[in-house]
């Protein structure tokens, strides 16, 4: 495998990773089964994509795209809190609707940003390559993010979503407003998965109204690879393990692309991750068994 | 915490991931094609291109290194392949459809990359326009000339005038031939009736949507269509509304009539253009190109069903009459 597939796996894990915390806050923290990701993803791509190829400076475009996750976020939130949808029918009602106002805000299927300027090309030293560069300039995108998400979930206003989360009742009668909680986690949680859609249609060449599909299966996989490989329930050691958990599901890909040496094809590409994935969740488990201890 | 065992398995898959890293062997030459997506059409193209290789003696094993992947419909896959292919240095990069091949131009400036089965290459900014690029990008274009397929339809069924059309709003090469035919019908003295179908199971209900509105279905390579176009069958039979269709293996499912793509000639185009890249020519001095293989196929058979008996001369003029 080359450093090339190395650091693009990295570049891409590090993009998800931004997902999988955004997936992290709405079904960990917040316990909220948030299927919007599917369409606030694209969205993200959307917005970014359309606004530079009409000529905006990447950074607004990028701003942009987090906002307009925030929002679909908001409005999921808002479908459950003041409508008193479901949870998990509120976000499939969001996805499915944000596919169409997706095309919508495109104007066609495809947004195509293979000249155009873009975050990345702007910061660009020229001393750097540009594969080498843009998975540096994502590591201190998503160490930014998460440590902000770490100070942020340590305030009054983060604990109050973490109540919510854990126990709605008992948070309601401590006095949190559980309504407005779920409201500020779910556009927390989907203005990263927009950041993340805007920066991987910058990385990309282009949004695609078809970027969204299985955003949702990546995010929970890298959340759950995460735990099962650095379990804890301390907040900035599980963003920590939700970031590693994206970017180990990346390598697991990039692996099983790599993996016709033992006669395995092209069509095996999505067993060869699922395998992969399995074996990272149920290793942990068997030290435990073996060692005659819970998982902690 | 576990974290030591944990960091193993880490590690290990690292370990492994470069222990998987193959040598690379000088005097081939390699060639890495990628989709998007598995599928008929697809699949045509990319045995086309190896056919293509083989014909000009390229072996896969022997003198060629021969690497094929599909993303499974996922963009986050599709860029990780693009990637991997710009890692292993491949001699040539074969991109089928759009999203796959924007990935890997987005990936690469150098090396070269041909691109097949892209409706509108300009539009997806692969290159700024089907003359030679001058970058490392050219291809072969899978654009139908509409005015060929509206006169197809017209010796179908004379009487048509309105055209209905079942589509993905969602994939780009769709939404371009319904944009031309909205422009281009009615200067034929025909108008466009349009129905969507985002997803292949609502191809059935979106026909249904069209009967009384249309005289005529046209299909597109739509790949919902494609997949479910024995929905359409079944409407176009309940309600008598003939269906004339862009691609020649829809015939044998039952439209009427299509003058359309061979894919696999697609295919063996883009892999002539592979074989010159490989025999040293600059990607950048090849124009990009539209196919050049159209056949008519008919079904008298499925047109009596939908109501209607094809003319004589346009059944003599087919280059196969599916019975």
């Amino acid at each position: 495998m080359s450093l090339y597939t190395l650091l693009g796996a990295l570049e891409i894990g590090l993009i998800f990773s931004l997902v999988a915390l955004g997936v992290y806050i709405s079904f960990r923290l917040l316990r909220f089964p948030d299927l919007t990701v599917d369409g606030s993803f694209p969205l993200g791509g959307a917005v970014a994509a359309t606004m530079i190829a009409a000529g905006h400076d990447p950074f607004t475009a990028t701003i942009a795209a987090t906002l307009a996750g925030a929002i679909a976020g908001l409005i999921t939130g808002w479908l459950n809190v003041s409508l008193k949808i479901m949870d998990l029918l509120a976000s499939i009602l969001m996805m499915i609707a944000l596919y169409s106002i997706n095309l919508r805000i495109m104007g066609k299927p495809n947004v195509p940003l293979i000249t155009e300027p873009t975050v990345f090309n702007l910061l660009q030293p020229e001393a750097l390559a540009d594969y080498v560069f843009r998975p540096l300039l994502l590591v201190f995108v998503v160490l930014a993010v998460k440590l902000a998400l770490d100070g942020f979930f340590a305030t009054q206003s983060g604990l109050a979503i973490r109540a919510t989360g854990s126990n709605a009742r008992m948070a309601r009668a401590q006095g949190v407003n559980t309504g407005m909680a779920i409201l500020a986690g779910m556009a927390l949680s989907n203005a990263l998965v927009g950041l993340a859609g805007a920066l991987f249609a910058q990385t990309q060449g282009g949004a695609d109204i078809s970027m969204g599909v299985g955003t949702i299966v990546i995010g929970l996989a890298a959340v759950i690879v995460g735990e099962s490989l650095l379990p804890s329930r301390k907040l900035y050691l599980a963003t920590i393990a939700v970031i590693v958990g994206a970017i180990v599901y990346r390598f697991f890909i990039a692996l099983a692309l790599n993996s016709d040496f033992i006669g395995l094809q092209a069509q095996d590409l999505n067993l060869v991750t699922a395998v992969l994935v399995t074996v990272a969740l149920v290793v942990p488990r068997l030290r435990a068994h073996w060692s005659g201890k819970r998982v902690s | 915490m576990s974290f030591p065992l944990s960091r193993k398995v880490l590690f290990g898959a690292l370990a492994l991931a470069f222990a998987t890293a193959m040598p690379a062997y000088a005097q081939q030459k390699s060639v890495a094609i990628t989709a998007i997506v598995e599928h008929p059409a697809l699949d045509s193209v990319r045995d086309g291109v190896k056919e293509a290789l083989a014909a000009a003696g390229y072996e896969d094993g022997k003198n060629l290194k021969w690497q094929y992947q599909s993303a499974q419909g996922n963009t986050g896959t599709a860029a990780q392949i693009a990637r991997k292919f710009v890692g292993d240095k491949a001699d040539v990069i074969v991109a089928i459809a759009t999203p796959s091949a924007q990935a890997v131009a987005a990936a690469t400036k150098d090396i070269p990359l041909v691109f097949s089965a892209v409706t509108d290459p300009v539009v997806a900014k692969l290159v700024p326009s089907m003359q030679p690029s001058g970058t490392n990008v050219t291809g072969v274009s899978d654009a139908l000339e509409l005015g060929k397929q509206v006169e197809l339809i017209k010796r179908v069924v004379p009487a048509a005038k309105r055209v209905g059309i079942v589509y993905n709003p969602g994939e780009a090469n769709s939404v371009v031939v319904v944009e031309q035919l909205r422009e281009l019908l009615p200067k034929h003295g025909l108008s466009l009736v349009e129905a969507a179908a985002p997803r292949s199971v609502d191809v059935g209900s979106a026909a249904r949507s069209l009967i009384g509105k249309a005289d005529v279905f046209y299909t597109s390579t739509d790949n919902n269509v494609v997949s479910a176009y024995e929905a359409l069958v079944k409407v176009g039979m309940d309600a008598k509304i003939p269906l004339v269709a862009a691609d020649t293996d829809s015939v044998a499912r039952g439209a009427v009539a299509a003058y359309g793509m061979d894919y696999k000639a697609l295919g063996v185009q883009t892999g002539e253009i592979v074989v010159r890249i490989l025999k040293g020519e600059k990607p950048g001095a090849i124009a990009s190109e539209t196919s050049n293989k159209l056949s008519l196929q008919v079904n008298p058979a499925a047109a009596q069903k939908q109501g209607i008996t094809l003319a004589e001369d346009l059944v003599k003029s087919a280059a196969k009459v599916v019975q």
